[in-house]
């Protein structure tokens, strides 16, 4: 699918946590084909201090009102003017860029792990896995309760597991820690959070030859291939996260 | 209708907006962007004799204004280049141009005169400039005995229109103009990045990888604009302006202080169809001045 550049209009910011919202994005023309774990680079107009665009996981699509939403947390001028957007703003996007997470096998027993605002782009996946009629397990982890977000709009997709650093949600600690990863023999995992917490998944996976996928988030200077900042070392040398990615299978990865 | 035409060297240009090196890939990745062929040319990434895996990660960082790269050459070779990229790219209606660089000076040479063999190529940008690299590049465009070395080298076995691209990391930019134009370039290219760095106060460590790197951006600007109309005093070959042009107003700012031609580079990473902004925003420029042709521009400041 084609990428382009174009101005979305906010239709609404539900800021679910002090530093945390959703944007909701329309487009006044169809929306090309988005497919899960996609990105858009976002130029943060309302910020100064931010001269590149910067990317975000697609979070949901919906073809029909032509929306698209967008996760957004808030770490430095540029999260936080795009925090800061009222209904009826616009946001210039360039999209849709990257990989997607691959199609499952049939039969295949798959989880989802998701961290902080990494569960950005397995919202989009869940939906569109349910749609091919399969019930993945959703584990989300988190520093505390209060940072808990969006784990009943995921069950709508799966059976939803929480864990949080100090217990006072789910069970205590990290993602890796929960019992689900024990006493179930998964297939197939896909996973998107914080860097330490993907390498601890893809350990997992790898000592139990489980097929496992990760949505990387490195610094990224164009997000279409032209500028070679964003690379990763792999089996196939350095590459793009932004066109060879963001998704990459555990076994390409030289972590 | 106004002119936009101009000739460099022996090479006929449509406009006198192309695409900077290292920031515009090979081509096909800005292809559902903007059309090519609208492009006065096009100067695909930095070219080596082998392959290159350039520099590690983290190797780019934002600052005010402008960002710092460290990517280090990364590109798939000449024998890659040749055999899946030229013939792919051949067919676009617009000048290709291949930025060559090596670690010494046989690498260039041998690099020029392969490319010297493939018929739609009509032009290379020697980078003597890259800051980005342990062995050439820069080294050889800040020293003058071997910039002259470099260049005379590449020109004995280079046919076509030479481009020699400067570093800003010099003392006197003239020098290094003029010992193109000596060695028989066609046109001088500048400025390559200002060699920068960043801390992560939080981190304790470099932005960068590497440590240093290249700056460039919006930051760059007068002090490239400076450069250039210095070096534009000092030869009578055409200069290429580059340096943080993000739009058709500092593009007209380096014509008017002596570019005859301009080189779009980190504006594409923002605004990817931004080199064909920057022509239609000449365009209308021309229009609303009654200019019928921009070589009236061309350092017209210096009337």
């Amino acid at each position: 699918m084609a990428k382009r550049v174009q101005d979305l209009l906010v239709v609404e910011n539900r800021q679910i946590k002090k530093d945390i919202c959703i944007l909701e994005l329309s487009s006044t023309v169809s929306l090309p084909e988005i497919i899960p774990g996609q990105f858009v680079q976002v130029r943060a107009d309302g910020s100064q201090d931010t001269f590149l665009r910067r990317p975000f996981s697609v979070h949901d699509v919906d073809y029909e009102k032509r929306t698209l939403k967008l996760l957004v947390q808030v770490v430095g001028d540029g999260s936080a003017a795009l925090y800061d957007l009222k209904a009826g703003d616009k946001l210039n996007i360039v999209y849709p860029l990257g990989n997607s997470f691959s199609v499952p096998d049939i039969g295949d027993r798959i989880m989802l792990i998701g961290g902080g605002s990494g569960i950005a782009p397995l919202y989009y996946l869940a939906k569109s896995l349910n749609d091919q009629d399969y019930k993945p397990d959703i584990l989300l982890g988190f520093r505390n309760s209060e940072r808990i977000i969006e784990h009943e709009e995921f069950g709508k997709y799966g059976n939803v597991l929480i864990t949080t650093e100090d217990g006072s949600e789910g069970e205590k600690g990290f993602v890796t820690d929960h019992s689900t990863l024990r006493n179930n023999s998964y297939t197939r995992i896909y996973c998107c959070g914080p860097d330490p917490m993907m390498k601890a998944v893809a350990k997992y996976s790898a000592i139990r030859n489980i097929f496992c996928e990760v949505s990387l988030e490195n610094l990224m200077g164009c997000g279409f291939g032209i500028c070679l900042c964003c690379i990763v070392n792999t089996t196939r040398g350095n590459i793009c996260t932004c066109t060879e990615g963001p998704v990459f299978n555990i076994n390409e990865l030289k972590w | 209708m106004v002119n936009l035409s101009c000739k460099i060297g022996d090479l006929d240009f449509k406009n006198p907006v192309m695409t900077a090196s290292g920031t515009c890939g090979y081509g096909p990745e800005l292809e559902d962007f903007l059309d090519i062929g609208r492009l006065g040319g096009i100067i695909i990434k930095g070219t080596t004799m082998e392959p290159r895996e350039g520099n590690p990660y983290p190797r780019m960082a934002e600052t005010p204004s402008g960002m710092l790269n460290s990517v280090g050459l990364q590109n798939k070779g000449i024998d890659y280049f040749e055999k899946n990229i030229y013939p792919r790219i051949s067919g676009y209606d617009t000048n290709v141009i291949v930025n060559v660089n090596g670690s010494y000076i046989d690498d260039y040479v041998n690099l020029a005169s392969r490319i010297d063999k493939l018929d739609k190529i009509r032009s290379i940008e020697l980078n003597i400039s890259c800051p980005n690299v342990k062995m050439g590049g820069m080294a050889f465009g800040t020293n003058p005995v071997s910039a002259r070395e470099v260049i005379k080298a590449v020109r004995a076995v280079y046919s076509h229109m030479l481009m020699v691209k400067l570093s800003p990391n010099v003392t006197d930019i003239t020098q290094f103009a003029r010992i193109a134009e000596e060695e028989g370039a066609d046109s001088i290219s500048l400025i390559n990045t200002l060699l920068g760095m960043a801390v992560d106060i939080k981190t304790m460590r470099p932005k960068l990888a590497t440590i240093t790197g290249g700056l460039s951006g919006p930051a760059v600007k007068p002090v490239a604009l400076r450069l250039v109309w210095q070096a534009a005093r000092a030869v009578k070959i055409p200069v290429i302006g580059i340096g943080g042009i993000m739009n058709a107003v500092d593009a007209l700012e380096f014509i008017m202080a002596g570019a005859t031609a301009v080189q779009v580079g980190t504006a594409t990473f923002i605004e990817p169809d931004a080199p064909v902004k920057i022509i239609d925003g000449i365009s209308q420029y021309l229009d609303e001045h009654g200019i019928s042709d921009y070589s009236e521009l061309i350092g017209c400041i210096n009337r």
